[in-house]
């Protein structure tokens, strides 16, 4: 029972990482209609920067409290002029073209902030300086520290505050009415381009915090960071119904704790003949699932087939 | 002279000699390589042509029928660990009792087998996307590829199957009516190195692979992939049947990627999984759309192109940086990748057609008002 509470709050920290990045895709899905392959690398890209920042910082003996605000916010805003230079240049003049044009262009974006970094920062792994006492906590048998707290809380606020400028803001607005008929938002007043470069700008700067929030949990980043997490982001995204933002969280959350919890007794269930190291497999599979048996999501009202 | 010529001969006559005289350039292709720049470069041609192959297979999906495939090199992984399995002593170094001495398949009879395997991977994989939207079927195909390589990565305990990331070795060679391919050969007083030899056989499948492209292009499939391609709900309209369509093309793809998989394992006789990682898929990729997507010499000049280039580089890119700064700052390989995603993205927007386009490709293309 003890490894199952643990894998519980495994899976819930993981969770509301894969939810904050799904909260990326499906909100460009949403408004564009379109998968923003890149997104993945826009959260290696946020980890990257923010560890850089944070380990400069504290070389030159700024106290952890402060670094690490600052270094978030430096990511945060490295990140949304990143959403927005690969919207601009990848995606905007490719609006009309047929739809294998964006997809391709999109794949050639992460391939360059893929390799980018790996020039910038090198194939090794970075350490995550250690900036807080991480204390354990004991709960019912299962261990969860400082940081995963941070992490599910930090989240939960969050998507709380993303709710709240979709739904209580006039560029939330905007945004749903150009989600609903570009055309229709156009003629209404809305500047349409200046809402999907705020919608990839927003994107991205979750995407920003959740880059920092894994390489804290994990204590490391690395270039390669953003594809498999890229990837089982969009999982989340299309598990609770891509375009629906409550849909992201909620597909965040439970394929964090599938993930965890198929890790935990995969090798039990097959009798030792897999293990652990197919952790990464299991978000293939509930991909192939949803598509096949739910393609809509669980959330999702609009057909995923959208002529 | 060459309007001498022009009046003896007819338009028919004049492409029938300008064939001719490519193909003889091409079968003196491996002497002039190995006499000009080496026998090392004889052996990059070989992968050349493999990675043509391999682009011409893409080709049928991304292309023909416009389904973007991102782990297109994960059938290429299937075909090649399917002769390696079947053709090294990896089985009877793993099972002792069951296979004392291996299964030692001839590759004649792999290759149906592994085409047959792959082909079924892609039906698998297809099945549930292609009714959908084809941005799903990229991200399903980007995750097929990298969990093929977790699989290939850890099937080696409990039950030794793909041996690890240490890769399978000692690959039997392929042999053409009972010579090995891995020999030096003496035909007419001629000495063909294997190399040499291994380029003949390629160059015959890369040959049937063009045919079969070719062939499938101006066929009912064909232009009905085309047709699917431009307008899907029109071509339904028209009573095509666009998922077994779709399916079938991105079958046959997967089949090509197979055939080329199984051919990789015996020309270079040791797989591993590093060989099939996400970058080949985006290499071959980057091959169809800078070539020209649906244009079989465009994606032949493409496949020439990229496969060369990461040479050319190793022999420009370090000696230069040496000499500017006097130390390596760039690997070529990252340099590389960086070029393929900087390339996928400058041709999409200010070509997007590719260097060498089909017509009805550049029309289709090029229309700034295509129905959505």
């Amino acid at each position: 029972m003890e490894i199952f509470f643990q894998q519980i709050i495994n899976g819930l920290v993981q969770g509301s990482v894969y939810a904050l990045v799904a909260l990326g895709y499906t909100m460009v899905y949403g408004i564009l209609g379109l998968i923003n392959f890149a997104h993945g690398e826009v959260v290696m890209v946020g980890a990257m920067l923010a560890l850089s920042a944070l380990t400069a910082l504290i070389g030159w003996g700024v106290p952890p409290l402060l670094a690490l605000p600052v270094s978030l916010l430096l990511a945060m805003a490295g990140c949304m002029l990143l959403g927005f230079g690969i919207e601009r240049i990848a995606y905007r003049p490719l609006r009309h073209a047929p739809r294998l044009a964006p997809l391709i262009t999109a794949i050639g974006v992460s391939i360059v902030l893929q390799n980018l970094a790996m020039m910038i920062w090198g194939r090794e792994y970075h350490a995550f300086p250690q900036l807080i006492n991480n204390q354990s906590h004991h709960v019912g048998g299962a261990i969860i520290n400082d940081i995963q707290i941070v992490i599910i809380i930090t989240a939960l606020g969050l998507m709380a505050g993303l709710m709240a400028i979709v739904h209580r803001t006039s560029l939330g607005c905007a945004m749903r009415a150009v989600a609903e008929n570009q055309h229709a938002a156009q003629l209404m007043g809305v500047d349409v381009n200046r809402v999907i470069s705020v919608t990839f700008m927003l994107g991205s700067a979750l995407a920003a915090i959740a880059g920092l929030m894994v390489s804290a949990n994990y204590g490391l980043a690395h270039y390669y960071m953003g594809f498999l997490l890229g990837l089982k982001a969009f999982t989340a995204a299309v598990l609770g119904g891509i375009g629906n933002l409550r849909g992201a969280m909620l597909g965040g959350l439970l394929l964090g704790l599938i993930e965890s919890l198929g890790a935990g007794y995969i090798g039990d269930l097959t009798g030792g003949f897999l293990g652990s190291q197919y952790q990464d497999v299991f978000a293939f599979f509930v991909l192939i699932a949803v598509l096949v048996f739910r393609p809509s999501g669980l959330l999702g009202e609009r057909l995923a087939e959208r002529a | 002279m060459p309007n001498v010529l022009k009046s003896i001969l007819t338009h028919g006559h004049r492409q029938r000699l300008l064939f001719c005289l490519l193909l003889v350039a091409v079968l003196l292709l491996p002497f002039a390589t190995d006499a000009l720049l080496g026998r090392g470069w004889v052996r990059i041609v070989d992968f050349a042509m493999l990675y043509i192959m391999l682009a011409l297979g893409l080709n049928i999906v991304v292309g023909y029928a416009g389904l973007l495939d991102l782990g297109y090199i994960a059938f290429f992984a299937v075909g090649a660990y399917c002769y390696a399995l079947t053709g090294s002593p990896h089985l009877a170094m793993a099972y002792p009792l069951l296979f004392p001495d291996g299964l030692h398949l001839s590759f004649w009879i792999v290759l149906p087998l592994a085409a047959l395997l792959a082909g079924g991977f892609g039906v698998l994989l297809g099945a549930p996307t292609l009714r959908l939207r084809g941005d799903y079927l990229a991200i399903v195909t980007l995750g097929f590829g990298e969990i093929i390589r977790i699989f290939m990565n850890n099937l080696n305990a409990p039950v030794n199957f793909t041996n690890g990331p240490q890769g399978i070795s000692r690959i039997d060679p392929i042999s053409v009516a009972g010579v090995s391919l891995n020999s030096t050969q003496q035909v007419m007083g001629i000495t063909l190195p294997s190399v040499h030899l291994y380029f003949y056989l390629f160059l015959a499948f890369t040959l049937l692979v063009v045919f079969v492209s070719s062939r499938l292009e101006k066929s009912r499939i064909g232009r009905a992939w085309m047709a699917i391609r431009e307008d899907e709900i029109a071509a339904s309209a028209m009573g095509i049947n666009t998922r077994n369509l779709k399916l079938l093309a991105f079958a046959m793809g997967a089949m090509f990627g197979g055939v080329s998989g199984t051919l990789f394992a015996g020309f270079q006789g040791f797989v591993s999984p590093e060989s099939f990682s996400l970058m080949e898929s985006v290499m071959v990729l980057c091959m169809v759309v800078l070539g020209g997507m649906g244009h079989i010499y465009g994606v032949i000049l493409g496949g020439l192109l990229l496969a060369l280039l990461p040479e050319v580089l190793r022999h420009s890119v370090v000696p230069l940086q040496q000499a500017l700064f006097g130390k390596t700052l760039i690997d070529p390989e990252s340099l590389r990748m960086l070029l393929f995603g900087v390339a996928l993205i400058v041709v999409m927007l200010y070509r997007p057609a590719g260097l060498w386009p089909s017509r009805v490709r550049r029309r289709e293309l090029e229309s700034d008002e295509v129905a959505r």
